[in-house]
C-alpha cells in the first residue's frame, strides 16, 4: 500500500509563507500517522518538525490537524484516516515551524484557573476518605493530558484566543467535583468572567476531537450549571 | 548565550524530578530544566499503580516489601536502601493523596490496592494487594498532581531546555549547560547543586515500551565529566507489550486475573512459578515466555503469546486457583468490571491492535522497558562516585536514571513510582540543605566550549550515513544479543558492532542547519548518547559471568554470588576506554537464597 502525505511545511528561517510538500510511501494499514511523519523525516527532509515522545497517546506531545480534525499523531492510523492524507498544525495558536505551534497561551489558560488542589484543612494521619461515588463524579475530566486537541478545534476559541478554552475548563471541572477540594467558589468565579464558560456554545467540536474521549461539552455544561444554580451537582 | 544562577537546579520534571523540586523549592531558590514539556514527561505513561503496604485490604507489613523487593532484585538491591523506601513509602502514598492524588477507592473510602507481580505475603506467599492505583493511569495521576503542586508553589521551569553538559570545577558541581529547543540559544546556569532526574534510555532496544525521549541524555552528560555507572547491565524486559509496537500492557491486567496462554491453550507460567503463577517478577515471566516461544509454542509461529483478560477465561482460572474476594466469595468478574479497571489499557488494545480484550486475547511479546543502572546514588540522592560511596560535592540524581540501588538485578512492578517519589524527596531536601549551606563554584571562562564543540561536529560532520539506518542497527543488535538472553559470543559481536556503528555516527549527515526547533541535530546528539551507554552497557554485561536478574547467560546460567554478588561500575576515561570497578552490595537481614516464585 501506498500513501500520499501533505503536509505543512513552514520554517521562519528560511520561508517567507507556509506552503505544502507532498510525500509519498510504502505503508501498513496499522501504521500511525506519527510513524508516517518519522519515516519522511528520516528518508526525505531531515528539516520536518513536529512534537512527540510517548508514541500512544498519553503523554499530548503531538495533537495535530489531520484530514481536516485533530488527532494525536501517534493514535491516528492509516485505516482510520486513508491513504490521502493532510497533515496540518492546529488552529488557534501561532505556528512556529511546520507542525509545531506555540503552545505558550494555551497552557496560560490552563494555570489560570487554579488547576490545582487546594484544601488547607491540617490532613489525617492517613488517606482523606472519598467514597467510589465520589471519586467517580471527576473521573472522566481527571483524564486530561493537555495535548490541545479540544481547545483548538473549538470555533469560539479561533474567534477569540481570550477564551479560557476547553481544555482549561475540564481542568477546573476536575476541582470543582472534588469532594476533598476546598476552592470551588474560587474558581466558578474566574470561570464566569467574559472569556470564560458562557462562551462556550455547545458546537461539541472538542469532544469530538478529545483523544481521551472526556465528555467535555457535558463537563462544560455541569460547571455552567453550577455558575447558575450555586451548586455542585 | 544568557547566564542564570539558582542554588538548585533540577533537569528532568517527571515525577522524581518534580518531587526534587516540590522539596528544594521550600527553602532555596530553584529552577527545572526539561526538554519536554513537564506533563508529556514518561512517568504519565505509568499504569498500574505505586506499591507501598498501606494493609487497606488485607494484613501487609512494609517488611515484607521490602523481602520482596530484595527477592526480586535477585539479592543485587542494597538492603539499607530498600527498607528505607519500602518503609517511607507508606508516608509518601498518603502524601500524595493528601496533594490530592485521585486514587480509586475501596468500598470504605480509602486508596485502592490491587496485586501485582512479585509482591506477596509473606508468609502465605500468594499475591498481596499492595499497588495503589487510580484505574490505569496511575503515573499520568502522579505526574499530574505534583505538577499542579509545583505551579501552585511557584516553581520556576524552564520548558523545552535540554540540558547537554554539567559543569564541574575542583570535582564539585558548578553549573549545567543547556539549549532552548525553541531559539537554538544556550543557556548557562550556575548553581550549587543539580539534582539529575532525567529518565531512562529504552530507546536502545527494539521493541520497546519507552518513550523516543527515552535517550539516556542525564547518564551521558554525567559520565562525561567522569561519574560512573551503575550496574548499567541490568536492564529489565516487560513480560507484556503490544506485539511489534512494544506498547506496554500494565502487570496489573494480570492483577487482575489476566492469564498468559501459549499456542497449545496452556496457561504455561503455573509450569515456571507453581505459587504466583502470572504474578511472578518480571524476568521470570519474560524469560519463560521467550522459552515457550523457543520451544514452538508461539501463536501461529509468529513472534507473540496471548495475554487473555476475556472474563470467561479470568474466572475458570480464578476458580482453578480458588482465587476469593476479600469478603471470602469467589472472584469473579464481569467484562463492565474489567473496562472500569483497565479502561486505556482496553483502549490501546482496541486502537493499536483492534482487539477488543474483553472479547479476544491481546498478543503480546516482552519488551524494553526499565533501566535498573545508572548514576550511583545513596538513598539521599547523593551521588557517590567511587568503590567508597565518595559523595560527589552538589551532585544529586533520583529516579530511572539512578541507582540507589534499590531495584538491583530486577525491578518488581510498582517501586519505579515509589523510588522516584521517595527519592527524589530526599535528593531535593539534600540538594536545597547543601545549596544553603555552601557557595557557588567559579564557571571556566567558557562555559559552554564542551557542549558547542559537540554541536559543531553533529553541524559539521560530512558523510552519507543516515541517523535512521543507523539507530535501527543498534536497536536490533541490542535487541537480539544484548537484550533477554545473552552469551558471551554474541555480546562479543554486539560490542564490535556498537563501536563500527560509533564510527559511522561521524558521517551522519545533518539536514537542518537551523536554530529554531532544530529536531534533527538533537536526534542526532540523543542517538550519540544512546550509542556510547550501549557501548558501556554491552561492556559491563560481557563481564557479568553469570546469570541473575534480568541479565540472563545462555553460558553462564547460574547465579555466582562467590564472585558476582556485587555492583558493578563503568567509566568512560578522556580517551574514550571504558574501565569496570565493582563494590558490594549491602546485606543486612536477608541472605541470598534461591529465588523461587
Ligand atoms: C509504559 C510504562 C508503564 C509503567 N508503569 C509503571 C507502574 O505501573 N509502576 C511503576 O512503579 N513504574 C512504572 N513504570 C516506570 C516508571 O513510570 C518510570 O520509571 C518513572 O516514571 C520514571 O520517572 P522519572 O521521573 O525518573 O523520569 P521521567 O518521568 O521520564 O522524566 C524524565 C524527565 O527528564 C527530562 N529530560 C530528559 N532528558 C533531558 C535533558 N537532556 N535535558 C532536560 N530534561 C531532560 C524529560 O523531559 C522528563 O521531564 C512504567 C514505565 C513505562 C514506560
Ligand atoms: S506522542 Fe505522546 S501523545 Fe502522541
Amino acid at each position: 500500500m501506498e500513501a500520499t502525505v501533505k503536509i505543512f511545511r513552514f520554517n521562519p528561517e528560511t520561508d517567507q509563507k507556509p506552503h505544502f510538500e507532498t510525500y509519498t510511501m510504502p505503508v501498513e494499514s496499522t501504521d500511525r500517522v506519527l510513524d508516517l511523519l518519522e519515516y519522511i523525516k528520516g528518508n526525505f527532509d531531515g528539516t520536518l518538525s513536529f512534537r512527540r515522545s510517548c508514541a500512544h497517546g498519553i503523554c499530548g506531545s503531538d495533537a495535530m490537524r489531520i484530514n481536516g480534525r485533530n488527532y494525536l499523531a501517534c493514535k491516528a492510523l492509516v485505516k482510520d484516516v486513508g491513504l490521502k492524507i493532510k497533515v496540518e498544525p492546529v488552529l488557534g495558536l501561532k505556528v512556529i515551524k511546520d507542525l509545531i505551534v506555540d503552545m505558550d497561551p494555551f497552557f496560560e489558560h490552563f494555570r489560570s484557573v487554579m488547576p490545582y488542589f487546594v484544601n488547607d484543612e491540617p490532613p489525617p494521619a492517613k488517606e482523606r476518605l472519598q467514597t467510589i461515588e465520589e471519586r467517580e463524579r471527576f473521573d472522566d475530566t481527571t483524564k486530561c493530558i493537555l495535548c490541545a486537541c479540544c481547545t483548538t478545534s473549538c470555533p469560539s476559541f479561533w474567534a477569540n484566543q481570550e477564551y479560557l478554552g476547553p481544555a482549561a475548563m475540564v481542568n477546573a471541572h476536575r476541582f470543582i467535583f472534588d469532594s476533598r477540594d476546598r476552592a470551588a467558589a474560587e474558581r466558578l468565579r474566574i470561570l464566569n468572567d467574559q472569556f470564560g464558560v458562557f462562551r462556550c456554545h455547545t458546537i461539541f467540536n472538542c469532544t469530538i476531537a478529545c483523544p481521551r474521549e472526556i465528555e467535555i461539552t457535558q463537563a462544560i455544561g455541569e460547571l455552567k450549571n453550577a455558575i447558575s444554580t450555586g451548586a455542585l451537582e | 548565550m544568557k547566564n542564570h544562577q539558582y542554588d538548585v537546579v533540577v533537569v528532568g520534571a517527571g515525577g522524581a524530578g518534580l518531587m526534587a523540586a516540590l522539596y528544594a523549592s521550600k527553602t532555596a531558590n530553584i529552577a527545572v530544566l526539561s526538554k519536554l514539556y513537564p506533563t508529556r514527561s514518561h512517568t504519565g505513561t505509568a499504569q498500574g499503580g505505586v506499591g507501598a503496604a498501606l494493609a487497606n485490604d488485607e494484613e501487609d507489613h512494609w517488611e515484607w516489601h521490602a523481602f520482596d523487593t530484595v527477592k526480586g532484585s535477585d539479592y543485587l538491591g542494597d538492603q539499607d536502601a530498600i527498607d528505607f523506601m519500602c518503609e517511607e513509602a507508606i508516608a509518601a502514598v498518603y502524601e500524595l493523596e493528601h496533594y490530592g492524588l485521585p486514587f480509586s477507592r475501596t468500598a470504605e473510602g480509602k486508596i485502592a490496592q490491587r496485586p501485582f507481580g512479585g509482591h506477596t505475603n509473606n508468609i502465605t506467599k500468594k499475591p498481596v494487594r499492595r499497588a495503589c492505583y487510580a484505574a490505569d493511569r496511575t503515573g499520568h495521576m502522579i505526574l499530574q498532581t505534583l505538577y499542579q503542586q509545583c505551579l501552585k508553589n511557584h516553581v520556576n521551569f524552564f520548558d523545552e531546555f535540554q540540558v547537554v553538559d554539567l559543569l564541574v570545577n575542583n570535582g564539585t558541581v558548578a553549573g549545567v549547560v543547556a539549549t532552548e529547543i525553541g531559539t537554538g540559544e544556550m543557556h548557562v546556569f550556575h548553581t550549587k547543586a543539580v539534582i539529575i532526574a532525567t529518565g531512562g534510555h529504552g530507546r536502545i532496544w527494539d521493541v520497546t515500551s519507552n518513550a523516543y525521549a527515552y535517550t539516556g541524555d542525564g547518564i551521558a552528560v554525567a559520565m562525561r565529566r567522569g561519574v560512573p555507572m551503575e550496574d548499567m547491565e541490568f536492564f529489565q524486559f516487560h513480560p507484556t507489550g503490544i506485539y511489534k509496537l512494544g506498547i506496554l500492557i500494565t502487570e496489573g491486567v494480570r492483577g487482575e486475573g489476566g492469564v498468559l496462554i501459549n499456542s497449545e491453550g496452556e496457561r504455561f507460567m503455573e509450569r515456571y512459578a507453581p505459587t504466583v503463577k502470572d504474578l511472578a517478577s518480571r524476568d521470570v515471566t519474560s524469560r519463560a515466555m521467550y522459552l515457550e516461544m523457543k520451544e514452538g509454542r508461539s501463536i501461529n509461529g509468529k513472534g507473540y503469546l496471548y495475554l487473555d483478560v476475556r472474563p470467561e477465561v479470568v474466572n475458570k482460572y480464578a476458580a482453578l486457583d480458588g482465587r476469593k474476594n476479600l469478603d471470602g466469595t469467589p472472584y469473579v468478574v464481569t467484562g463492565e468490571q474489567i473496562l472500569a479497571k483497565l479502561p486505556d489499557i482496553v483502549d490501546f488494545a482496541r486502537t493499536y491492535l483492534g482487539v477488543d480484550p474483553v472479547t479476544q486475547p491481546m498478543p503480546v511479546q516482552p519488551t524494553a522497558h526499565y533501566t535498573m543502572g545508572g548514576i550511583p546514588t545513596n538513598r539521599f540522592g547523593e551521588v557517590v562516585i567511587d568503590e567508597k560511596n565518595t559523595v560527589m560535592p552538589g551532585l544529586y540524581s533520583a529516579g530511572e536514571c539512578a541507582c540507589v540501588s534499590v531495584h538491583g538485578a530486577n525491578r518488581l512492578g510498582t517501586n519505579s513510582l515509589l523510588d522516584i517519589i521517595v527519592f527524589g524527596k530526599y535528593a531535593g531536601l539534600r540538594a536545597a540543605e547543601y545549596a544553603l549551606g555552601s557557595a557557588y563554584q567559579p564557571l571556566p571562562a567558557d562555559p559552554a566550549d564542551y557542549a558547542r564543540a559537540q554541536f559543531d561536529a553533529i553541524r559539521n560532520a560530512k558523510g552519507s550515513e543516515n541517523i535512521i539506518t543507523v539507530a535501527k542497527e543498534m536497536k536490533v543488535v541490542m535487541m537480539d544479543k544484548v537484550g533477554m538472553f545473552r552469551t558471551g559470543e554474541g555480546m562479543a559481536e554486539a560490542l564490535q558492532k556498537v563501536r563500527e556503528l560509533r564510527q559511522r555516527y561521524k558521517e551522519i549527515q545533518l539536514t537542518d542547519q537551523g536554530k529554531i526547533f532544530n529536531t534533527d541535530l538533537f536526534n542526532i546528539w540523543e542517538l550519540g548518547n544512546m550509542l556510547e551507554l550501549a557501548e558501556m552497557i554491552t561492556i559491563a554485561a560481557h563481564a557479568r559471568t553469570e546469570s541473575r536478574g534480568a541479565h540472563a547467560r545462555d553460558d553462564y546460567p547460574k547465579r555466582d554470588d562467590a564472585n558476582w554478588l556485587k555492583h558493578s561500575l563503568a567509566w568512560v576515561r578522556e580517551n574514550g576506554q571504558i574501565d569496570l570497578g565493582y563494590k558490594p552490595v549491602v546485606i543486612l537481614k536477608h541472605q541470598p537464597k534461591e529465588r523461587v516464585y
